[in-house]
């Protein structure tokens, strides 16, 4: 029976039609262009507008880049060198600064014979957040995950290995603190404990400890000032504890804010709006000036410490809103059924809601992250050292006096990878926690 | 097949699993619940019907606290449901839920799902709340779809893993909020099936539902309601085919679409 019969006549199939393979789309590069940049005659006029914006800002940059004098000792040289391979005035870019000068670039003022130290701590960094992105390696790996942060600022900032040691036992104090006393008084009593012996620990008891097992067993590396950090390394330590630490701060705002009690709900509010409200620039200025005002007189508190505290309060505003987002888009029914099988609180965050929120803000996060990674370079105004204060401090010298797009795009073509990175990771990230929803 | 089931479900015990005495509830100015009056006993299997709005799925919610009731008392297998959060755990512990929307956990596997709530409030073993697991999805028919998650399944399938979910925490009671009428007709039947099982196997049951013929083959009492209110209760064959007041006469007559 004809298929245009069936539309008029009574019909009953008789034979089932086996399934046959999709058609083969046609491919090919040319069936490609025509379909994309060629389909019409408005995207044909594009097309080629496009192509020529393309041809009128690279016609100059390329050849200027693609000649580049590598081997110089100074933009004098550079130019003496260009003036006899291309003949007098012809532009060329003089990439031998960033030869020169990358090791100021990179490291700031990192004593020369420590260099491999930040490198480490990048890699103890890279290998402790490991099992953290990647759920299906063993549990006990994270107690790697948890020394780490010391071993990091001992690398970076070196000194006796006893500093941090004896910082790491106050937070071992709290946890012990909150065992005990929360069985026999309870979780608030226990909270006010877990955070009253550790201070207190550091306060008093801290520094002598440390100067003592110090003296009797001396381990330790050279100290290295915060002053001494500049370009990227500084930008780096700034931007990874700021992303590490603000995520999980973040986190526990976007809930509090959520948080049925009123005081904790309102609290998450106002410091929010608050620090949203205001440029981070202030804030950077609030760290370097009024801090001092705050602490009492004497108290040298670290300048970059406390730049890193003031972008991670910054930036778990920013996450808390993200997350709050995610949170809000999940089904009440997720949090009911939860409810219904017996999970507290925090188990139903752990397993079932955050998994799912902070998929849905993986996007907002990374954005936030790059966001964060790059307003580093706002420290130059505290008198930190970042990768372009660094190179204004190059322009500076005798030598390089008069240089600036190479220095600039160096240092702007770093920025890229790493936010490429990080924005590439996030969509790889994605594609992997693709789940069926319903 | 009525017959057939009671028969071979063990009988009715005398044991309270649920009582609720003097209960009502508000959502703001509106009366929800009033003056709910209801003792389940152990085995017992009750279906709840009631036009839409009528306040069943408030009252199921308020035997695991879902729903927080503001007077009267709701003892649940001994524990009294107060704002005590250690008894709320307790009792949630002890009570299933399924929903008509399923509320699978998408994030996680068919076995993930049954093994979540086993392995973290109960504390066992994963190897044991797995092999517990797959009892349980044996049980509802589905163990080749352990490894898939929620999103790749029908949605009878879902419903039955929802049922396998609950029933991993050994509950001494299942509530079941209209677990079919997300269904399309032909999964409906595979969810009743499923449901009918546990009730031959002697599990205290409270379910919304407005399936008439689920209720004549598995239910020792329905239970009408309207307005917040019980309106009337008894044995199914005397509820369908004697119907005393008018409201269940109006919402028989609506619902078997005569
Ligand atoms: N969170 C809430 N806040 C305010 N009113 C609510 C809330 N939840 C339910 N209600 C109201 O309470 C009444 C009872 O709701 P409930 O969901 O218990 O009805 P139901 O009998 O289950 O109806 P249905 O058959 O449509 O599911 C309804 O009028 C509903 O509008
Ligand atoms: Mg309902």
């Amino acid at each position: 029976m004809s298929d245009l019969h069936s539309q008029t006549v009574a019909y009953s199939r008789d034979t089932m039609l086996p399934p046959v393979p999709p058609p083969r789309r046609e491919a090919g590069a040319v069936r490609w262009l025509r379909e994309n940049l060629f389909s019409g005659p408005l995207n044909i006029i594009l097309t080629i507008l496009a192509i020529w914006v393309l041809w009128l800002a690279l016609r100059d940059v390329l050849p200027w880049a693609w000649r580049g004098i590598w081997n110089a000792g100074s933009i004098s040289e550079c130019r003496t060198i260009r003036d006899q391979l291309y003949g007098e005035g012809t532009s060329a870019a003089c990439w031998a600064v960033i030869r020169a000068r990358w090791q100021q670039l990179v490291f700031g003022f990192y004593p020369a014979s420590e260099l491999w130290r930040p490198p480490l701590a990048l890699v103890v960094f890279l290998l402790a957040v490991l099992p953290i992105l990647f759920a299906d390696l063993p549990r006990r790996l994270l107690w790697l995950t948890a020394a780490a942060p010391f071993l990091i600022v001992w690398l970076l900032w070196g000194g006796p290995i006893w500093g941090p040691v004896a910082v790491a036992l106050g937070f071992g104090l709290g946890w012990l603190a909150w065992r005990i006393v929360a069985r026999a008084g309870g979780p608030l009593l226990g909270a006010v404990a877990a955070i009253l012996v550790p201070v207190l620990y550091w306060i008093f008891v801290d520094a002598p400890l440390t100067a003592a097992l110090a003296r009797i067993l001396p381990i330790g590396l050279t100290p290295v000032r915060s002053s001494d950090f500049g370009g990227f390394t500084l930008s780096i330590v700034i931007g990874l504890s700021g992303i590490t630490l603000s995520l999980p701060l973040g986190i526990l705002l976007a809930l509090a804010r959520r948080s049925e009690m009123f005081i904790i709900s309102k609290v998450a509010v106002i410091y929010i709006e608050v620090i949203r409200g205001v440029p981070l620039i202030v804030w950077l200025l609030v760290a370097q000036v009024l801090l001092n005002y705050f602490l009492p007189s004497g108290t040298n508190f670290d300048i970059l410490l406390r730049v890193i505290i003031m972008v991670t309060l910054f930036s778990s505003a920013y996450i808390a809103e993200v997350i709050r987002g995610g949170l809000a888009a999940l089904p009440r029914g997720q949090y009911e059924a939860a409810d219904a099988l017996g999970l507290g609180y925090w188990q139903a965050m752990q397993l079932i809601v955050l998994p799912q929120a902070l998929k849905i803000s993986i996007p907002g996060i990374v954005n936030s992250f790059i966001g964060l990674f790059k307003d580093t370079t706002l420290v130059s105004i505290i008198s930190l050292f970042d990768p372009m204060r660094m190179s204004s401090t190059i322009r500076a010298t005798t030598e390089w006096g008069g240089i600036y797009w190479e220095l600039y795009i160096f240092v702007a073509a770093v920025f890229f990878v790493f936010c490429f990175a990080m924005s590439r990771y996030s969509m790889w990230l994605e594609q992997r926690l693709e789940r069926s929803h319903r | 097949m009525t017959d057939a089931a009671l028969a071979s479900a063990p009988p009715v015990s005398d044991e309270v699993a649920v009582q609720i005495t003097g209960m009502n509830k508000w959502y703001g100015q509106f009366h929800v619940l009033r003056d709910i009056n209801l003792t389940v006993t152990r085995g017992e299997r009750i279906v709840i019907c009631g036009p839409s709005g009528s306040g069943k799925s408030t009252l199921i919610r308020c035997i695991n606290r879902l729903e927080e009731h503001q007077s009267g008392h709701i003892v649940v297998d001994g524990t009294e449901l107060t704002s005590n959060l250690r008894n709320i755990d307790k009792v949630r512990s002890e009570v299933g839920m399924v929903f008509q929307h399923f509320n699978l956990f998408p994030h996680l596997t068919v076995l993930e799902n049954c093994t979540l709530a086993p392995m973290w409030v109960r504390k066992i073993p994963k190897r044991e709340a797995e092999a517990t697991a797959m009892e349980f999805l044996e049980k509802v028919r589905i163990p080749e779809q352990a490894g898939k998650y929620p999103g790749q399944l029908s949605g009878g399938q879902q419903q039955r893993v929802a049922i396998a979910r609950s029933l991993c925490m050994r509950p001494k009671i299942m509530l079941f909020d209209e677990p079919t009428s997300a269904l399309d007709p032909e999964m409906i039947k595979e969810v009743l099936d499923t449901m009918i099982e546990l009730a031959r196997e002697g599990m205290t049951m409270l379910c919304v539902t407005h399936e008439m013929g689920f209720a004549q083959a598995v239910a020792n009492r329905v239970i009408f309601m309207d307005q917040g209110q019980i309106v009337e209760q008894n044995t199914p064959r005397e509820f369908f085919n004697n119907p005393r007041s008018d409201r269940t006469k109006l919402f028989l007559s609506q619902i078997l679409g005569h």
